[in-house]
């Protein structure tokens, strides 16, 4: 056992608190912008229904945001996910007019969206123009295609069905009394169990191979705090119509891209070429490659979130997923990310578009207009970038 | 007037997070002479030139600077330049799309009611030009330049601020021999005009060879200050001072075991990535052996670096003929990646912006190369990549807090060994090394070169490009030649000296 792990093992709670407050305040800043507006929204912006709808109403910029973040941390940009998304939910809309059920439509529009993902990322990877051009002309070219598909009028939908996608909340009729719908709660614990278990098991490997580990009170702390998330949002979706369905299409969308982003090679190889694509290439990286699949993912990512927008609207819309690339750009920034690439997560991107969320609900519940929205967003994302590369600089990271 | 200090710097002390990079440092330097600064990487040199010209500002240290005998406090770097100190960084910091003339005067020109007058510049660059020896014409944009000559461009620029104190950090480390002859001259020539210099380099002979005081530094501490004209230095001395030990051999010992040819290249051309016409390597062919070193020497634009990076995947050159064969059999590397899986391994010059990810750690700097190895279904074994990093950071002694360490907070010599370990881990049987000791320090040198003879030693091949010739002398089994391109000959161990390569190079 070198020295090195010894100090590491030994580093206070205050040190450690010190080293990582970066990466916490985001969650700080997140819960106290809540706190703001349950203040001044007299509690409404926590009540059960208006915590489900926070997630219905943001669902899709979540979606498109936990991909844009891969495109970010390669150091590109995709400008074209707003236009892709009313392209792939007017295809969605037709697949589901066709008669196929929900899961087929799914699973057919985001090949859709990857096939339109690699139309681009053929440009941007292997006959490397910009992704900042290839992606404007995309935002177009699939503005234009959707006005051709659909004759500039909205798709309606045959049925019910599809809206449930958005909308709809999964409950078990056994497991409801008296208004509460104990399978989220049973899922929460689920989860709940999972991770604490999860994370115990691995921090007891790290010990036992020598490796450093953070100190056991940031480790409850940090437990602690999943586990209240969890609860809280048990609570809130047992309180009103049990779990949303876009909830869980969320969850397992920001689950598995968080597992690539920090566990697979792929996912290594995203963060080394964003760092330096020249030295990755000379390691063996096949820069390309990954630049090219990084464009699949955010295109089969923006089909889904346009098919989760045509289930929110119920219906497909010409114009649908305007600016939506301007708010996923934004919560990625927000979530920490940076400009020059390498630098970002999945979680964070999550908690930026989160804090956007946030705020328009608040505001709107407060009636304050989308003129004013704007405002408050535009100094939202200034500021908090700036604060990121603020606490960057002072930790010598710039 | 031998007490006239134009720089006295006094019990500075430098913290970085987790690590003390200057403990108690003084020392002064006199008015027209040349001051050599020597020590290991890490020994806190480059942060003490930080210090003294405002790149870290007053207040982030303890301890004075005094220039022309007041207290400085330098904001910045611009605070510094006021008072006539001119740093030169190891890496160049000229603009590379601008022109000669507008990087000399780039931040200091002075417009006439707003408007420039570039004419006027070029006019006013040339005494400059020409007093460093530069004879290109001043419209030249710098990135075509080669680096001896952005260099000069450097120090006409600093030049033609007026500057008092040109202090210079490690200047030959990218240079050859005669560039570097031509540059210490130039030094000397500028000190007997009244330009005094600091001069921050490895290369110790140099320093003995021009320099009038020596300070040492060793682990952020001011050893001692030697001067050359009342006592006898030694390299010998400078070593002992560097390192705290003596230094016996600059080279290890070594019995090769030499066998067949591994590797063998014939009639390899390559052609420029930008003029498609124009030859970089022409008709090269060259072989390799197990478990032999082999050298390749050359000035700079010799076409060492195109010639291997062609052969590396086809990182350099916009096309290239001729065949490659391994163990006999012919064949080709279609990209990086392919002439990995394939055996190859090459360390770049260029550590920086080639080899490292700066803004990742130690861990992922070693391990980049070899995930796949190290993952199974695609997801990574984060066990066993802690485990093949952590068995590099002790194989190689690299120096860090821990493998979670960022490698921008690493010293050259340590950044230097990360990028040997991802080559090493990856198991190349042919493994090119471009300028591998460039810019690191005795001890470092010492410990790598152990290595290469190491890996021969286990019957690996290794092709070293190296600008330092006994260098090459020293470690290399076989030394090839080339200049303008073409291989020029080749050298056994025993028939090589320094002389007879620059002949050879030069004939």
């Amino acid at each position: 056992m070198s020295d090195s792990t010894l100090t590491e093992h030994t580093m206070s709670f205050g040190q450690f608190l010190k080293k990582n407050v970066r990466s916490y305040s985001m969650f700080i800043m997140l819960a106290l912008i809540f706190i703001v507006f349950a203040v001044l929204t007299g509690g409404i912006n926590f009540s059960p229904r208006n915590i489900s709808n926070l997630f219905m109403q943001n669902s899709y910029v979540l979606i498109l945001a936990s991909g844009m973040v891969l495109v970010i941390i390669i150091g590109n940009i995709d400008l074209s996910v707003g236009s892709v998304c009313a392209f792939t939910g007017a295809i969605a809309a037709m697949i589901y007019n066709t008669g196929l059920g929900l899961v087929p439509t799914v699973i057919l529009t985001m090949m859709v969206g990857a096939v339109i993902g690699s139309w681009q990322g053929f440009w941007i990877a292997f006959m490397r123009v910009p992704s900042f051009i290839v992606t404007l002309s995309g935002m177009l070219l699939f503005r234009g295609l959707t006005y051709v598909i659909t004759n500039v009028t909205p798709i309606s939908l045959r049925d019910e069905g599809f809206r449930q996608i958005t909308s709809g909340f999964v409950s078990v009729k056994a497991l409801t009394i008296g208004g509460t719908h104990y399978l989220s709660w049973l899922v929460g614990i689920i989860i709940a169990i999972l991770f604490v278990f999860s994370a115990h098991v691995t921090r007891r490997n790290r010990i036992k191979k020598g490796f450093s580990i953070e100190p056991m009170l940031a480790f409850l702390l940090r437990n602690a705090f999943v586990v209240a998330l969890i609860a809280v949002l048990s609570w809130k979706f047992a309180e009103f119509r049990g779990l949303p369905i876009v909830g869980i299409v969320l969850g397992i969308v920001v689950s598995i891209l968080t597992f690539v982003t920090n566990r697979t090679v792929f996912g290594r190889y995203v963060y080394a070429v964003g760092g330096n694509a020249r030295s990755a290439k000379l390691s063996g990286i096949n820069a390309e490659l990954v630049e090219f699949f990084v464009f699949v993912v955010i295109g089969s990512l923006a089909g889904l979130a346009g098919l989760v927008f045509a289930g929110y609207m119920n219906s497909a819309l010409p114009q649908a997923g305007n600016l939506f690339e301007l708010d996923a750009i934004a919560s990625v920034f927000i979530g920490g990310a940076s400009m020059s690439g390498g630098i970002g997560t999945v979680i964070g991107a999550i908690i930026g578009g989160l804090v956007m969320g946030v705020i328009n609900n608040g505001m709107s519940l407060m009636n304050i207009g989308a003129d004013w929205q704007y405002v408050v967003k535009a100094l939202v994302l200034l500021l908090a970038v700036f604060y990121d590369i603020y606490t960057r600089r002072k930790a010598g990271l710039a | 007037m031998s007490n006239d200090y134009i720089l006295e710097v006094q019990n500075i002390t430098k913290d970085f997070p987790g690590v003390r990079a200057l403990d108690d440092v003084s020392f002064s330097v006199k008015r027209g002479e040349i001051h050599g600064i020597c020590g290991e990487n890490g020994a806190g040199k480059s942060t003490l030139m930080s210090v003294v010209s405002g790149v870290h500002p007053h207040g982030s240290f303890e301890g004075t600077v005094q220039v022309h005998g007041k207290n400085a406090q330098f904001k910045s770097v611009r605070d510094s330049e006021k008072v006539g100190l001119a740093i030169i960084h190891q890496e160049l910091a000229l603009s590379p799309y601008l022109s000669i003339y507008e990087n000399m005067f780039l931040g200091h020109i002075k417009p006439r009611f707003g408007i420039i007058n570039w004419d006027e510049l070029v006019k006013r660059s040339g005494p400059f030009l020409k007093r460093v020896g530069l004879f290109d014409p001043p419209e030249t944009v710098v990135s075509k330049m080669g680096v001896g000559k952005q260099q000069l461009v450097e120090i006409a620029r600093a030049l033609s601020k007026n500057t008092e104190l040109l202090i210079l950090d490690e200047p030959t480390a990218s240079l050859n021999d005669d560039e570097s002859e031509a540059l210490l001259k130039l030094i000397s020539e500028l000190r007997n005009e009244g330009l005094t210099c600091v001069l921050i380099s490895h290369k110790l002979d140099e320093v003995l060879s021009v320099a009038d005081r020596i300070t040492v530094l060793r682990d952020g501490e001011s050893i001692r200050t030697y001067d050359t004209k009342t006592e006898t230095v030694t390299k010998a001395d400078l070593i002992k001072d560097m390192v705290g030990r003596e230094m016996n051999a600059l080279f290890p010992e070594k019995t090769p075991k030499i066998g067949d040819v591994v590797f063998e290249v014939k009639d390899w051309t390559v052609y420029h990535p930008e003029y498609h016409d124009m030859k970089v390597v022409d008709n090269a062919s060259f072989n390799v052996r197990k478990g032999e070193i082999v050298g390749f020497c050359g000035p700079m634009g010799a076409g060492r670096t195109e010639l291997m990076m062609s052969l590396f995947g086809r990182s350099y050159g916009s096309r290239s003929e001729g065949q490659a064969y391994l163990h006999g059999d012919e064949i080709t590397f279609s990209s990086p990646h392919d002439a990995i899986s394939k055996g190859l391994g090459y360390l770049s010059e260029d550590r920086k912006s080639l080899g490292l990810i700066l803004i990742q750690d130690v861990k992922s700097n070693i391990t980049n190369s070899s995930l796949p190895k190290l993952s199974k279904w695609g997801v990574v074994d984060s066990h066993r990549e802690v485990h093949a990093a952590e068995e590099y950071r002790q194989k190689l002694n690299i120096k860090t807090p821990s493998i979670d360490q960022l490698v921008r907070n690493l010293s050259g010599g340590n950044q230097q060994k990360v990028v040997v370990s991802r080559s090493l881990l990856a198991e190349p049987e042919i493994f090119i090394v471009d300028e591998p000791t460039r810019g690191i320090d005795v001890g470092a040198k010492y410990e790598i070169y152990t290595i290469l003879n190491q890996l021969a030693a286990e019957g690996k091949s290794i092709i070293m490009i190296t600008s330092e010739l006994p260098e090459a002398i020293g470690i290399a089994d076989r030394i090839y030649v080339m200049n303008e391109g073409e291989i020029k000959g080749v050298l056994n161990r025993d028939e090589a000296t320094q002389e007879g390569i620059m002949h050879m190079a030069l004939n």
